[in-house]
């Protein structure tokens, strides 16, 4: 991780329990911490509400409480607008797309490791620490590329999340918890007097803490109906627009006839200009070919074919690949059918290590087949 | 450490604190009959003298409370409800737009909950309410409003208003009037008697007193509903056992920084203004919000409200707390948020420099290192959040 002896590091502290013991770490370690929790919610008075969501009046406290503790600075830093604007709004226009965002990513991409970390650079601070569970070496503490690896802990692994970093953003990263089981970050906070330590994980997205994401969208996506149509190209169902569904979903489809065979049918395809869900049976969703969009590199372009693994969804999803460039991005051949393939989400590609798997790159999904 | 935050709270005076911890191994309830309670009594009734003696009000008129807030919501509510049920057509509240959130906000919930009808009289570019401009909404309304209240001195940027002129207004239209003079007292004369206001506030901590208790100066005439029932303390007006080590160490602190004003007014001014004119020459596009320095008695000694253009307050101040230099930003949400401050706001400052703005606030311990630390540390300070502002701005 560093090696360049004391930074200046700005703790990002959501209130839960890893990124408050990230940033006990980072203290321990020598360096210089400043805590600051992110207000991401336009209303950052509201009470949380039943499930866990971030940037509650209660997160903030609790990250403060743990800050005091700690010893250490701490602020509020209001990102409330940027976090719309890159992180809600398409998140949104996304789904209105007919495609399945990943909302923790942009987070990372567009917050935490852009607007913080350009900001923490400008006021003074050498790298941004967060609670992730990953692994990071030869970061911009020090000259060497840095390389991004899954965390030890393989339930709680976020190298997915983070893997659409580029080499700049990472060089300003500092992940302390990547070697730790979860259990043993809950100990350890425990052990320094740290009240989260017994708190809920966060599982929800944290602008809908509901729950609820196609309550959430119906409040935002005008009513855009169309039919559901099978394989056959019958019309086996109607619905009110394609952003009430993701690829590979099952449930919630509201088709009343029965498929031929009796077989359950999924959501296949999306398709916004027609209008179109495409369903079928689940072989269907195999997907052996997809191609990405906005390639990003941690290791020089292959400028031939990359055999490597390729993980399509946070959790879950991988299988052995070889990834061509193309003048589009990268097309990606997979050695093994997939399945529940969404375009939107990230196609993060990973090369075996018993280190840990190390991140060579990432795209965004445009098309599968 | 450089601490200029005393308009947030400034240190106990040593007598002040003396007079606490003696005070804090007796037992007495001052509502007992016993001689402890008798001796409690006694020390709370000669308490109640010095702090009426030292602000030009009766002893009677002294109703202890636990601070500002308190004092604030007991008048604000306590002399609405009382001047209402006197004529149920009074039902329209008239506070400043520069008032502390506890005025403020007791106004606003007796607009929520109380049906009352809120007017929030404007200020001027230097926080100052024109005492025609109350005539004007009282003229508006005749025989329907039921309380006016406007601060003697704002919290943030220091301006002093003409309390005695208002309350002169608020009189001829037959409307009690009150004061949040929490900034005022020990920082610039009060006197209660000659002020011509109903009601005024003052709390310990803000002029070297304990935190956590405070009084609402009451005219006896003044018809005041309690919020707090029970006992029947305090003129019946603010029931609860009296803290008896609180209540003499106010009185302790409240003699000792009246009777220090001039003195203090004079070491505070000059340093203020030393202050701001090197902080100028250092940044020259800083700009002082408030009344110029060149009209003193219209603005409290100890402030200087500067803001800083193409900087975020929250910036600054993170920059200078890593420097040893406690100010203020001014207000934040709950969840800890910098939020714009209304004060300013209300003062026509737009949004962008009403966020880049910082309350340096001196008091009775302030010395001349304190401003030389601040001017030392404001050019690089000012030039790194700049940095991060345009670093926040899309390209």
């Amino acid at each position: 991780m560093s090696g360049q002896g004391p930074m200046r590091v700005l703790a990002a502290m959501s209130g839960g329990v890893d990124s408050a013991v990230a940033a006990a770490r980072l203290r321990d370690a020598g360096h210089d911490v400043t805590g600051v929790h992110l207000a991401l919610s336009a209303k950052p008075a509201t009470m949380r509400e039943g499930a866990r969501g971030c940037c509650s009046v209660e997160d903030s406290r609790d990250a403060r409480r743990c800050a005091d503790v700690l010893d250490i600075p701490f602020y509020v830093w209001d990102l409330a607008a940027r976090f719309r604007e890159d992180v809600v709004e398409p998140f949104v226009a996304e789904y209105a797309a007919g495609r399945t965002p990943n909302p923790c990513l942009r987070c990372n991409e567009k917050i935490k490791f852009s607007a913080v970390l350009e900001r923490a650079r400008a006021l003074g601070f050498d790298a941004v620490g967060t609670g992730h569970y990953a692994r990071l070496s030869g970061s911009a503490t020090g000259p060497t590329r840095p390389v991004l690896r899954r965390a030890a802990d393989p339930d709680k692994d976020q190298s997915y999340v983070l893997g659409v970093l580029r080499p700049d953003q990472l060089d300003g990263a500092l992940f302390p918890l990547g070697d730790t089981p979860k259990a043993e970050v809950r100990a350890e906070a425990a052990a320094r007097g740290l009240v989260v330590a017994e708190k809920p994980d966060s599982h929800d997205i944290c602008f809908i803490p509901s729950g609820d994401t196609r309550g959430f969208l119906a409040e935002r996506i005008d009513e855009a109906p169309g039919e559901m149509v099978d394989p056959s190209g019958a019309v086996v169902g109607h619905h009110r627009g394609v952003h009430d569904f993701t690829v590979g979903q099952r449930h919630g489809l509201g088709i009343r006839r029965p498929a031929p065979d009796g077989r359950p049918r999924y959501v296949l395809g999306l398709e916004p200009v027609s209008r179109t869900v495409r369903v079928g049976p689940v072989e269907d969703l195999d997907v052996t070919t997809l191609s990405g969009a906005d390639p990003v590199w941690l290791v020089d372009p292959p400028s031939g074919p990359l055999d490597c693994v390729v993980q399509v969804r946070a959790h879950g999803g991988t299988a052995g690949a070889t990834v061509r460039v193309t003048a589009d991005g990268v097309d990606v051949a997979l050695a093994e059918p997939l399945r529940g393939v969404a375009p939107g989400q990230a196609a993060v590609f990973y090369r075996p290590d018993g280190g840990g798997d190390v991140v060579l790159g990432s795209a965004t999904i445009a098309a599968t087949a | 450490m450089t601490y200029l935050d005393h308009a947030a709270t400034t240190p106990m005076l040593p007598e002040a604190a003396a007079t606490l911890t003696e005070a804090l191994g007796r037992v007495g309830n001052a509502s007992s009959l016993h001689s402890a309670g008798r001796r409690a009594r006694r020390a709370v009734e000669e308490s109640r003298e010095t702090i009426a003696q030292a602000v030009g009000a009766l002893p009677s008129e002294v109703v202890l409370a636990t601070g500002g807030t308190e004092a604030d919501n007991l008048a604000v509510k306590g002399l609405y409800w009382a001047r209402r049920a006197d004529d149920p057509r009074r039902t329209r509240v008239v506070v400043s737009a520069a008032e502390h959130h506890a005025v403020l906000d007791a106004a606003e919930w007796l607009a929520e909950h109380e049906g009352a009808v809120l007017h929030v009289l404007e200020v001027d570019a230097q926080g100052r309410v024109d005492p025609e401009t109350l005539r004007a909404t009282l003229a508006d309304h005749p025989d329907e409003v039921a309380v006016v209240s406007v601060m003697w001195a704002n919290n943030e940027v220091g301006t002093v208003n003409d309390v005695r002129a208002l309350a002169e207004v608020a009189h001829a239209a037959g409307v009690p009037f009150h004061t949040d003079a929490v900034q005022a007292v020990g920082a610039v004369p009060v006197d209660f008697a000659t002020s011509g206001v109903d009601a005024l506030s003052l709390t310990g901590h803000k002029l070297g007193g304990p935190v956590g208790v405070g009084a609402l100066l009451l005219r006896r005439d003044a018809g005041c509903t309690p919020l707090l029932h029970g006992g029947g303390q305090e003129r019946d007006v603010r029931s609860g056992t009296l803290d008896v080590p609180g209540t003499m160490s106010l009185a302790t602190a409240v003699r000792a920084a009246v009777a220090d004003v001039d003195r203090r007014t004079a070491t505070l001014t000059a340093l203020r203004d030393d202050l701001v004119a090197r902080v100028v020459a250092r940044v020259p596009d800083a700009r002082l919000n408030g009344v110029p320095l060149d009209r003193p008695g219209e603005r409290l000694p100890g402030n200087a409200h500067l803001s800083f253009p193409g900087c975020e307050g929250d910036s600054l101040l993170m920059l200078l707390d890593a420097r040893g230099i406690e100010c203020s930003t001014g207000s934040a949400c709950t969840a800890g948020v910098a939020r714009p401050s209304h004060v300013l706001l209300a003062m026509g400052l737009d949004e962008d420099l009403a966020r880049g703005s910082l309350r340096f606030s001196l008091g009775h311990n302030s010395t001349p290192s304190d401003v030389d630390a601040v001017v030392e540390a404001i050019g690089p300070v000012v030039e790194r959040a700049r940095r991060a502002g345009q670093a926040l701005e899309r390209t």
